[in-house]
Order: C-alpha cells, then structure tokens, then sequence
C-alpha cells in the first residue's frame, strides 16, 4: 500500500542543510501497522508528511496504492489525501466551530459526497469508534480521549485506505493511549495500512512491526515475534 | 514473588484442599507463574510449623488435607500487604552493567549496542501486547500482570533512550576537554 525508496529530504542550503531522511526505504501492505520509533528529531515526523505526501523528497520515490507520487499532478495528489489518506496528529487538529460529526464528514464533503450521505458515513464512522452520542458535540465539549478518537473517525471514514499518525497519543493517559492504539490496530485490520510515528514503546508494541529511526536513517527493525504463548511457557516459577 | 504469603491471601478465604490452593493460586496471578504441587506443600508446611496455618488433627498428609488460616496467619497477611517491598537500593541490573562495561572498552560501538538491546525488549512488548488484544477475553488478574510486564520494559526502554542521549551530549561536551580535571561526580551506590 505504502513504498518508500531510497527517500531523502533536505532542508536548507550550504552550512546550514540538514539532511531529514537519508535514503529511507520502508513498505507497509495492506491491513498492516507499522510504528516508526526515534527520538525528536529522527526524521520521524519528516518520513509522515512525506508518505502522505504533504511534502515532496529531495530525492527517492513514494508509491501509495500502487502509484507513484512524482508522477502526479498537484490536483490528484490533493485528490488522493482527500480520498485515500487519513492524518491524525498529536494535537488533533479537530475545527472548533464544526461538531464531531461534521468534522469527521468535512473530508467527504471537500471530495463531492453530498452533505447528506457524507454525515451518514460521518456517523457510523463515529459510532465504530463508540461515539454515537458525541456526533453533535463540539470539540470544547469533548474530553481530550474523545477528541481523538473523533479525529481517528475522520481518518479512516469513507474508503480510506493509509492511516498516517504522529504521535497519536499526544497527551493522553495510558488507557486512553491504549484505545487509540486499539482503534488504529482495528482499522488495520479491516485493511487499511497504518504508519504510526512515536518515541513511546507502549504504543509501538501494537504494531506488526517496529522500524527505529536515527539521525534519517533506518537503523534497525524488529523482527516478526514468535507467538505471545512463548512468554508463559518461559515464566519462570514463583 | 511471595508464595507463603499468596497463599495465606488464599486461605483467609476459607479452609481449603492444597491442590485446590494450587489451582487458585495460578487462576488468581493470571496463569503467569505455574507453581508445582510439591512446592505448595512444602510452603504449608512451614507456614503450619509457623503457626501461621493449623490443618484437620489426625489427617493423613496429602490432597485430602484441608488448610485453614490462624489469627497470627491474618496478622501475618495484613502486615505483608501493607508493608512496601524494599525498592531502596538499586538491583544489580544486567543491562546497566553491560552498558557500564561497553562505555569503558574501547572500540565498542556503544549506540548499536543499545539498539541491540532496545529492538529485543521492543519485541518482548510486542508479544506482550498481542496477549492484551482481544481485550474481551482478559481476565483482570492477567490484564494487571501483562500491563505490568509491560510498564517494566518500557521502563527499560526508556532509560536505553535516555542513555544514548547522555552518551551523546558527553561526546560533544568531551570534544577539547580534559577528562580527568574538572569536578566529576562519584557516588557509591548500595547495591543489592
């Protein structure tokens, strides 16, 4: 679903460039989740906006859903983030003066779909997520677990099919924390494929597979583990 | 991990079979620790010599032997729930002392060493949230072990991350300067 290859981003000129991402290659299929983990500045959140194709690299190639970014046009690019990419950040990024159920529609609607089948699709996304009565609430009205999982509604609604998240957590307890992973991890496995950036193991552990990311290389991946019952068997005796 | 003491938790329940101990005592921790038959026995033994247990006069040894708890057992169960495990000195952690050793030998690429390390507890968290998927099937005993395994490791973790950044910031800092002049800070840790 997702392919980078050999992805660099520079910003900057001379004494003062700074390479981001240097020669990243990284491939997430359909219905998996992958976590990306280094610290701030790793490139991390670099490696997202260019996945969702928010930014162009310097160099490499990006295909989403089989087709290459570079050979897009400016319009279908911004079509594919409409239709085929949902963003959850740190902070949300809800619209204050929209409900949950017409910021989860808001990409829909920018798409074409009528207002009214846009807020139909809105509210059974909403109602996966076990919001139903929070539909007609506004962001202020929400706590912040709410809010986000509101803002995963909208990344995932209608026909997406890459769900791109920076720290999905932000400022969330553990248990909420847990119910984004959970919601992202249900998501993959109706199909869609999931980037997921964070310096927070607890929430990498969700996923299928974990890349670190240094100074905008990859440096090192897990590998696929051995099945959960493996730990008991190894328990040692009281 | 305190069997003498899990079991006494047990039994101030009600009088109990030991191979029905045995049995509660893995459903209560989640099955995580299997515990051996002979090993319950032994532990009601002492706790009996300690007269922390009295079990049926006349009883012959054996499965068909109930257990039940003293009023010293409850004084004993009470006192040990309360009182706070001894977290005061530092346990001698094999990491730390692996990454102390690598920081000292030359030629050791002390940041591979410390993703080495960070990747496999990354992947032992990995099947440790696998287990905490099908969240309907948790039990709260095991839920409560599982997120404990799990805070353990981030912990790990966390201080593998915080390690390299130290690393880091004492090679910039290090650049043109004199290790062995200028005040360093040396404290003798009490370790366990």
């Amino acid at each position: 679903m997702l392919q980078l290859h050999d992805v660099t981003k520079l910003y900057g000129s001379g004494a003062a460039q700074v390479r981001a991402l240097d020669g990243v290659s990284l491939s997430v299929d359909a219905g998996s989740l992958v976590a990306v983990m280094g610290p701030s500045g790793s490139g991390k959140s670099t490696l997202l906006t260019i996945a969702g194709s928010l930014e162009e690299p310097t160099s490499g190639d990006v295909v989403v859903g089989g087709s290459p970014l570079a050979s897009m046009s400016v319009d279908e690019r911004a079509r594919l983030r409409r239709r085929s990419i949902g963003f959850v950040f740190q902070d949300f990024n809800l619209l204050p003066g929209l409900t949950a159920a017409e910021n989860v529609a808001l990409p829909l609607e920018l798409d074409g779909t009528r207002p009214r089948a846009a807020r139909q699709m809105a509210i059974e996304a909403l109602e996966g997520l076990g919001l139903d009565t929070e539909a007609d609430r506004f962001p202020d009205q929400l706590s912040g677990g709410e809010r986000q999982r509101v803002a995963i509604a909208r990344a995932v609604v209608g026909d997406r099919r890459l769900l791109l998240a920076d720290e999905p957590s932000g400022a969330l307890d553990s248990a909420n924390g847990e119910a984004v992973m959970r919601l992202v991890l249900a998501a993959c496995r109706r199909g869609v494929a999931a980037v997921v950036v964070t310096h927070d193991a607890q929430l990498a552990s969700w996923a299928d597979r974990v890349v670190f990311i240094r100074d905008g290389r990859i440096v090192d991946g897990t590998v696929p583990p051995p099945s959960p019952e493996a730990l008991l068997q190894a328990a040692p005796e009281p | 991990m305190s069997v003498r003491h899990a079991l006494l938790g047990l039994l101030s329940e009600g009088p109990t079979y030991g191979h029905q101990l045995r049995q509660e005592f893995e459903e209560r921790t989640g099955d995580v620790w299997p515990l051996n038959v002979g090993q319950v026995y032994t532990t009601l033994q002492r706790l009996e010599r300690d007269g922390l247990v009295e079990s049926d006069d006349g009883a012959s040894e054996g499965p068909q032997r109930a257990f039940r708890i003293t009023a010293a057992g409850r004084d004993e169960l009470e006192r040990w729930l309360h009182t706070p495990p001894d977290l005061s000195a530092p346990p001698r952690d094999e990491l730390v002392i692996k990454v102390l050793v690598a920081i000292s030998l030359p030629g050791v690429d002390v940041r591979r060493l410390l993703q080495v390390h960070r990747r496999r507890v990354v992947e032992l968290m990995q099947q440790w949230t696998r287990l905490k998927e099908d969240e309907g099937e948790l039990d709260l005993a095991f839920a409560l072990v599982v997120d404990a395994e799990l805070f353990r490791l981030d912990s790990v973790v966390r201080w593998l991350d915080a390690a390299e950044g130290r690393l880091k910031r004492a090679s910039v800092s290090e650049v043109g300067t004199d290790r062995s002049s200028g005040p360093r800070l040396r404290r003798r840790l009490v370790v366990r």
